[in-house]
């Protein structure tokens, strides 16, 4: 039954599309499309990239972002301001406005350079077994026993503060658990028939894992993927916090929220602002995240 | 004398576990001949996916190791090939049909990537267009429509899968392939549809198979000559008609042909070989299937019988 409703369906697509087959990115768009939470996810996170691109359209850094008034401290949401503006009179809005752009870029890049890196540790371990695997997973348990905090610290320390070496940081903590993440998820794949029937004709070991192991491990990995999102935008909050990240005044979300936590008790909208603009962030690429592990997986098509 | 293409002399296979040494191939002899397939038959066990595995040099690492012996392809000794020459051989000369289709497809892949994956990989020479062209060809050639290339795995049923599974052997039109029981997970229309089609491909390519199955009727139908495997050693083989209209038999293959169910026969039951396969770890003394035979005589017990040649006919009994 089941099974005819799929053919069905299958033969009526290929109608509508005519005889030619689609390319692949535009078969994953087609069935992304189809959902309509990860669209709202993509659409979210477009706004937003936008409005970081252009965010000096609509608020000039210096006077709006950076420079304080005194007179115009602590003012509630009004027209002027539409999110009011915090304990320096810094207008609220403009500074997250120019925060979204280093939080989503450092959020981005922290979570790709330890996903490139984890996933290819985790790959080889897992692909590899073994002492191969042994050893870089006790690498990876070294890694894993120092908390990340300390780690990043220890890294910015090395490196000296700034945005790259913030992200170096950030990103060098995450790695065992992307590498750990992708080792278990290439376990399950391994074993596989279709796996040894690549071996079966001839296919090279990188190419087995990039092409054959990966795109049926994407599942859980982007999954950690996204959810690294969240605590990579708050972890850059913690690290400005102690001084090693985003240097005052640069405006930045995690750093907000932690700069007005002594005003909560009377103006809550300081930490419920960026608080929101963190949740929205991190919610979009969850979103994202979902649809897109549906949208690899063609046996979902239908 | 044909040539000969595959010859295998005096191939021991064991896998080593914590537990125990397992033996699964002992001094097994087989030659195959260019274009001719060779039924290898057999009990679950005997050994006969491991010798299908040694020739592609992909037995599991770690446990299973050849121990002595020779896998001669061509001019090439399989047994010391590196790593880097299989890969060549691997898909572009020898190629293998695994048994179960319905998992040896990659789910995510459209089966048009997974066949012109084994011609990227063997035929460097070819442009995409030549590649796609050729998977065309191929698709063509197994019955399936080439239009449908596009699709992914679960959008066939289990007949075309398995089609699908032996265009990938056949795209580099390989001079050997290795059928393990590619007829198994299939019901018999479609079995019939596949055996006729390998035994078409076959006649147009020039191909040499190996099949591996358990299924005697199968044998009968494509194969030009049949081993008979058991613990691990050949122990009769011969032309399609010595086995089956051979007047006589290894007491085992009497056996396994007593096992088969047949309409027109009045008899109830069947007459299946007593007891099980031997402990491949403790393998008995002696010809190895002495515990079950009902032949069995006192030499039986202590001796390994050599085979007795009958022109083509080769027997491993007393």
């Amino acid at each position: 039954m089941i099974n005819q409703e799929m053919f069905g369906n299958a033969t009526k697509t290929k109608a509508k599309t005519s005889t030619k087959k689609r390319s692949q990115i535009k078969s994953i768009w087609f069935r992304y499309r189809k959902n309509k939470l990860a669209m709202f996810g993509l659409i979210l996170l477009g706004i937003m990239i936008f409005c970081s691109i252009f965010a000096n359209h609509f608020a000039d850094y210096e006077a709006d972002a950076v420079s304080q008034n005194m007179n115009a401290r602590l003012l509630p949401p009004d027209s002027e301001h539409i999110f009011g503006t915090d304990q320096y009179g810094r207008d609220m809005f403009a500074r997250i406005l120019f925060g979204s752009r280093i939080s989503l870029s450092v959020g981005l890049a922290t979570v790709a350079f330890s996903l490139t890196v984890g996933a290819l540790i985790g790959a080889a371990a897992g692909y590899y077994g073994g002492r191969v695997d042994n050893i870089l997973m006790r690498l990876m348990d070294i890694l894993l026993a120092i908390p990340g905090l300390v780690m990043a610290i220890a890294v910015v320390a090395a490196l000296g503060p700034g945005l790259i070496n913030l992200m170096i940081a950030m990103g060098m903590a995450r790695i065992p658990q992307f590498a750990r993440v992708v080792r278990s998820a290439i376990l399950s794949v391994k074993g596989q028939e279709y796996i040894e029937a690549a071996k079966a004709c001839g296919t090279k070991d990188a190419r087995i894992i990039l092409k054959h192991i990966l795109p049926n491990a994407i599942g859980p990995i982007i999954v950690q993927a996204t959810l690294n999102m969240g605590t990579a935008i708050l972890g850059i909050s913690s690290l400005s916090f102690i001084g090693l990240g985003i240097q005052p005044p640069t405006p930045e979300w995690g750093s907000m929220l932690s700069d007005a936590r002594s005003q909560l008790r009377y103006y809550p909208h300081l930490v419920i602002i960026p608080g929101i603009a963190i949740v929205l962030a991190v919610m979009s690429f969850n979103l994202i995240g979902d649809g897109l592990r549906d949208a690899l997986d063609p046996r979902l098509k239908n | 004398m044909p040539d000969k293409l595959l010859e295998i002399n005096d191939l021991n296979v064991v896998y080593e576990t914590d537990d125990a040494l397992v033996y699964a191939v002992n001094g097994l002899d087989l030659t195959i001949n260019k274009g001719e397939t060779l039924g290898l038959v057999g009990e679950t066990g005997a050994g006969k996916t491991t010798t299908a595995l040694s020739i592609m040099g992909l037995l599991p690492d770690k446990t299973g190791f050849i121990k002595g012996g020779q896998i001669k392809f061509e001019d090439i000794d399989i047994t010391k090939a590196t790593e880097n020459d299989m890969k060549l051989i691997r898909g572009e000369s020898v190629s293998m049909i695994f048994q179960d289709p319905m998992t040896s497809l990659n789910p995510i892949l459209t089966i048009g990537d997974q066949i012109s994956e084994v011609l990227e990989l063997h035929k460097k020479s070819l442009n995409k267009e030549q590649i796609s062209k050729r998977v065309d060809e191929i698709l063509q050639l197994v019955g399936i429509p080439p239009d449908r290339k596009g699709e992914y795995p679960h959008q066939f049923s289990g007949g075309m899968k398995q089609r699908v599974v032996i265009a990938i052997a056949l795209a580099c039109e390989p001079k050997l392939l290795l059928a393990d029981e590619p007829t198994t997970a299939l019901d018999v229309t479609i079995q019939a549809q596949v055996l006729e089609m390998m035994k078409d491909l076959k006649e147009k390519l020039n191909t040499a198979v190996l099949l591996i199955t358990h299924d005697l009727g199968v044998v009968s139908e494509i194969c030009d000559r049949v081993a008979v495997m058991y613990a691990g050693e050949i122990i009769e083989i011969g032309t399609t008609e010595d086995i089956f209209g051979g007047s006589y038999r290894h007491p085992y293959t009497d056996g396994l042909f007593g096992s088969i169910p047949d309409l027109t026969r009045s008899t109830r039951r069947l007459n299946p070989i007593e007891g099980l396969m031997p402990d491949s770890t403790n393998l008995p003394e002696g010809c190895k299937f002495h515990t079950r035979c009902c032949k069995c005589k006192e030499i039986c017990k202590t001796v390994n019988p050599q085979f007795k040649i009958n022109g083509t006919h080769f027997i491993r009994c007393h």
